[in-house]
């Protein structure tokens, strides 16, 4: 119980710190981008006009602590105001949101399967093949950015062999359907995008993975198994392996922050209209109430990733309990 | 550190100690002898060395808009050229110097502030630590490029001085946390205990008692940072939001993606400046692979024996 609490604390302090930054940003930061995107909203009905007054604290002569709770609450209750298309900025995000969740998320599902095999594999026969040549390959990749991978699949597979399209999430002219032809030409724009993703943080999962069943596997309770003449594939999955993805467990929800950034890049590179091309489109338009938005939606989603992936390592491992 | 060197004390006779020179001594011995560690210097070194005498290797202005717009690779422009007429591979070889310029400086202040807060958080311990964890806890959820690039946002034109805050500011965590980990477990040991019972001060523990015993950890955790920061530092250039005055492989990325290098036949426009983020990047996870390895020796290549794979 106690660890549930410190969780849930840390959890709701680095949320309230989030919200503090997106807050003072524009506050602190030299330049005066608030005035700048007020310039375009000249002739705006008022109400408009003064929601993004109280966003940027400008224009009107309320004291900032006024105005931080006005915004506190308007974060909570998911008013962020409208983007430069005078569309309300959760509308926007929703209609970006399906296309990243289903490509980070099985980009994400994909890598960390197959990371975490190749890992199991890898420390089992340390030394071979796989471990001394494919791991380390991979290993590399990860360390290789993610825009390169992303230019050079477009360039081999998209404009050299023109397997797949070069951007956007379906052909222009489909009309979005639940037909088999729709969803095959909406997975053949996943392709390249989602594969960027996979290559680039499978490495990762690979790595730790392994280390950590190279420990395992010279703990006293795998040679009493060995001694006791289990087979190899019980051994390796139910004994060491076992143990072994809990630190990988963890490291899943700090990964996720990592993988939305490279979304991001990903999504740019291949004009995918996911919410990373959204927070870049936001940032060059200076669209500031999208872009404040979209980095609180950012930092919510791997928050409670977090926060889930600190339950799961103690519903797993009961030692974190006491930590 | 020039004080760990200064200070004359009598060695005390306790087995744990290592002088600051000598670790140094066992660390290039180390990596002299791991395979990764000697090609990630290697590609280092060449690295360095172009950056340091570009005009060797290249000739003319990188920034000189003179040849023919946006052709494709020939002999006199092997990599082609730029939509206003520059030289691409003129632009790569000046563009490592700041490249390699920025990296370094991020990767040691980051390291910097990593020691600074890791090891106080440790060492001091109680309230202190409470707080500096809980501040490097954030720091490490808080997702990195979406926080870099609303940063970046008011910083955009400013050049090479805010890149460099910006990624500072969102680097130095990680190394933070480890340093920390590592300072509580030393916090303890019996060397430590002696030098308090000696009756020395606290700055001269860290440095000369702790700090030696971190070496091989703070140049991980140095090495760590620079890989961040050559691939976070190249994507934030290539989204257009870093230094875009200036010629780095970064913003070469950049205008090649936004005149389309890869579709107009001009692909080594954006492939050659990517692979060379790409290499740099290699060689500093190289040499932090091989630095793993040095500090953990249970996760050195072993030879693979016959009746292990029977077992």
């Amino acid at each position: 119980m106690r660890f549930v609490l410190r969780r849930l604390g840390l959890f709701l302090v680095t949320l309230w710190a989030a919200l503090t930054i997106n807050f003072l940003i524009p506050r602190l930061m030299p330049g005066n981008e608030a005035t700048a995107v007020l310039s375009h909203f000249k002739g705006v009905n008022p109400a408009a006009l003064h929601a993004l007054e109280v966003e940027f604290g400008v224009g009107t002569d309320q004291n900032i602590l006024v105005s931080y709770i006005q915004y506190l609450g308007n974060c909570l209750t998911g008013q962020f105001g409208l983007d430069s298309a005078r569309v309300p900025v959760m509308t926007t995000i929703l209609k970006g949101l399906p296309w990243t969740l289903g490509l980070v998320g099985m980009a994400t599902i994909l890598a960390f399967g197959i990371g975490t095999l190749l890992g199991i594999v890898s420390a089992w026969r340390r030394g071979g093949k796989l471990d001394s040549l494919l791991s380390p390959l991979l290993f590399i990749l990860t360390t290789f950015p993610v825009f390169f991978i992303a230019l050079l699949l477009l360039y081999v597979f998209g404009v050299t062999l023109g397997w797949f399209p070069l951007s956007a999430n379906y052909s222009v002219g489909e009309t979005p359907s639940l037909t088999i032809p729709f969803v095959l030409d909406v997975l053949g724009h996943a392709v390249l995008p989602g594969l960027t993703l996979v290559i680039t943080t499978s490495g990762g999962w690979i790595y730790t993975m392994r280390n950590n069943m190279v420990t395992t596997l010279s703990e006293d309770y795998v040679r009493m198994a060995r001694a006791k003449g289990l087979s190899s594939w019980r051994i390796m999955l139910d004994y060491s392996a076992r143990n072994a993805i809990l630190p990988n467990l963890t490291g899943f929800a700090m990964q996720l922050g990592f993988i939305l950034g490279g979304s991001i890049l990903v999504e740019y590179t291949f004009s995918y209209p996911g919410l990373g091309y959204l927070f870049f489109t936001g940032t060059t338009n200076h669209d500031l109430p999208l872009q404040a938005a979209l980095f609180l939606f950012y930092t919510l989603a791997v928050l409670v990733c977090v926060l889930l992936a600190d339950f799961a390592t103690a519903w797993l491992d009961p030692r974190t309990r006491d930590a | 550190m020039a004080s760990a060197f200064a200070a004359p004390e009598p060695r005390p006779a306790v087995a744990e100690e290592h002088g600051l020179l000598e670790a140094a001594g066992r660390l290039g011995r180390a990596v002299a002898r791991n395979h990764k560690a000697s090609l990630g210097l290697l590609l280092l070194v060449f690295v360095t060395v172009v950056a340091a005498f570009p005009g060797v290797i290249a000739h003319g202005d990188p920034q000189a808009a003179i040849y023919d717009q946006q052709v494709g690779p020939s002999a006199s422009h092997i990599f082609g050229t730029t939509q206003v007429g520059q030289d691409v591979f003129t632009q790569l070889i000046y563009g490592t110097r700041l490249t390699l310029i920025i990296t370094v400086v991020v990767g040691a202040l980051c390291t910097l502030i990593s020691v600074l807060v890791g090891v106080t958080a440790a060492y001091v311990g109680g309230v202190v630590d409470s707080g500096l964890s809980l501040v490097t806890d954030i720091f490490l959820i808080i997702p990195t490029l979406p926080l870099l690039i609303v940063l970046s946002t008011y910083l955009s034109g400013s050049g090479t001085i805010a890149i460099i805050a910006v990624l500072v500011v969102t680097g130095w965590a990680f190394g933070a946390r480890q340093l920390r980990a590592q300072g509580l477990a030393l916090r303890t040991r019996d060397f430590l205990e002696a030098a308090r019972v000696r009756g020395e001060r606290r700055p001269y523990i860290i440095l000369v008692e702790i700090l030696p015993n971190m070496l091989s950890l703070v140049v991980a955790s140095f090495l760590g940072s620079a890989v961040y920061t050559v691939a976070t530092a190249a994507g934030l250039q290539f989204l257009g939001l870093g230094n875009s005055g200036e010629i780095t492989w970064g913003t070469m990325l950049h205008f090649a993606q936004q005149n389309g290098a890869l579709e107009s036949g001009n692909a080594w426009w954006a492939l050659a400046p990517g692979a060379a983020v790409a290499l740099l990047g290699t060689a500093f996870a190289l040499l932090n692979y091989a630095f793993d390895e040095i500090a953990n020796p249970a996760l050195r290549p072993v030879r693979r024996r016959r009746d292990k794979s029977a077992a």
